[in-house]
């Protein structure tokens, strides 16, 4: 254990707290966007329209099917090549990731709309409530609220995804450790300390949505 | 008011309503009756158009409910609903409840949406609990609640399908009782789904029985009761008669 040197640690924390803030900020658009887009998708499929249904099923499906890494580099070279200049990583990671997450999320904001009982719809039809307020003000808090533990499930496994952004060249927690394993000769040491930090933000996560069921159930 | 004209709905294959014909005057309360499964829900969920028809018409204050592109969310909020499982929205207060449609459907301020909130809330005896969530009340509370979420959007007739069958026998009077109270001192239109007996003697001017999705019966109430002239209608009165 003697040659183990923590210290590069300590050193190094400006260094790696940057590589997660960026890891956390991209977590966090990507949660928003994903869960507008996703929902957008969400009431499409289950709009009754069959084009727009068919759109949002095949969209779905389709990115489902792809691996996410396969996703950022499409985005990372895709988007330039129809903008016409480049975006930088940063932009095109974030579009992949909301782009992918929606396909999840909206999967997930599908099961919400459809637990909510349809009488709840009648009750809202019944009033003179139109499609849409119905949506907003009577399924979708409902819908939301049913799936907040499920897409804190999600956001969990967004954030460990972020780790694949070393290959648009973004410097996250992880690239940060690695580059710090590396130019340091302290893989070991870097490599457990990320392990730990991935650790405690997830499994703190994983123990709000334990608190939120228990809570739900009551 | 209400007029139905040889209405009948399909659930693919399967009929659920056959040639039903039926009207409710203005001010007249009508009781829907008949064995479960026999379209009496569907019948009055077909008056608001919550349940569509694929033949016959219905009118409702002269405006054609079955009419293709039938503007049915301004219709809607004309006619009041009341389900069997009161259907509040969970997630608000019941003063919230109240207000949405007020709001949202005619366009009141949000201080007039409250002052008809508690005024309706104070008549059906549910004031005190303005600010509680529906999961806090009995089920006797909510569907009395429920009825104040209908008559909030003061509107010219009410539809009732089921209004006590989901309830314990110690709540069925309070919801009945405010139903009676609508039915005598507003002479509100009602057409009421309804199995209760004591109800119907008491407020409704005619009984409508329903039986494999078509009118059997349609009679006034005193007649029905003392007197049912279809074999089907005995056999149901005597099987709620004496259970």
């Amino acid at each position: 254990m003697g040659d183990f040197d923590f210290g590069v640690i300590i050193q190094s924390l400006p260094f790696l707290w940057e590589g997660l803030q960026l890891s956390l900020l991209l977590t966090f658009l990507a949660i928003i966007g994903g869960l507008v887009l996703g929902t957008l998708l969400a009431l499409a499929r289950l709009s009754g329209i069959v084009p727009l249904a068919l759109f949002a099923a095949g969209y779905v499906n389709l990115i489902r099917a792809v691996p996410l890494i396969l996703v950022i580099f499409w985005f990372y070279f895709l988007v330039p090549l129809a903008l016409g200049r480049p975006i930088g990583g940063f932009y095109s990671a974030l579009i992949a990731f909301v782009m992918f997450e929606a396909a999840y999320y909206s999967e997930i904001m599908r099961a919400g709309i459809q637990s909510v009982a349809r009488g709840q719809v009648h009750a809202g039809k019944a009033t003179g409530l139109g499609y849409w307020q119905i949506q907003r003000f009577i399924v979708l808090p409902q819908a939301f609220r049913n799936m907040i533990p499920i897409l804190v499930t999600q956001g969990i496994i967004l954030f460990q995804d972020t780790s694949l952004v070393f290959v648009v060249s973004l410097r996250d927690l992880m690239t940060a450790s690695s580059i710090v394993a590396r130019t340091e000769g302290r893989l070991v040491e870097m490599y457990l300390f990320a392990a730990l930090v991935y650790f405690v933000i997830c499994f703190s996560g994983s123990l709000f949505v334990r608190r939120l069921q228990t809570r739900m159930a009551t | 008011m209400i007029e139905m004209e040889n209405v009948s709905k399909w659930y693919g294959d399967f009929r659920v309503l056959t040639d039903c014909t039926t009207k409710v005057a203005k001010g007249e309360v009508v009781v829907v009756c008949g064995p479960s499964g026999s379209g009496k829900s569907t019948l009055i969920k077909c008056v608001n158009g919550l349940e569509p028809v694929q033949q016959g018409r219905i009118t409702v204050d002269g405006a054609d409910v079955t009419a293709k592109g039938a503007k049915l969310t301004n219709l809607r909020s004309k006619i009041g609903m009341v389900f069997q499982h009161f259907e509040l929205y969970p997630h608000m207060s019941v003063r919230d409840n109240l207000c949405l449609a007020q709001e949202k459907v005619l366009g009141r301020s949000r201080a007039e949406a409250e002052a008809r909130t508690e005024t309706l809330l104070t008549r059906v005896g549910m004031i005190d609990h303005i600010s509680k969530y529906p999961g806090q009340l009995s089920g006797g509370q909510q569907q009395r609640v429920a009825i104040a979420r209908a008559l909030a959007m003061d509107p010219i007739a009410m539809l009732f399908d089921e209004p006590t069958s989901a309830l314990d026998p110690e709540m069925i009077k309070e919801v009945l009782d405010v139903m009676v109270q609508l039915a005598r001192e507003d002479g509100m239109t009602m057409m009421v789904v309804t199995h209760e007996m004591g109800f119907a003697r008491k407020v409704a001017d005619r009984v409508v029985f329903m039986d494999e999705g078509a009118i059997v019966e349609d009679r006034p109430t005193q007649d029905f009761y003392d007197d049912p002239s279809s074999e089907r209608a005995k056999d149901f009165l005597s099987k709620i008669l004496n259970h």
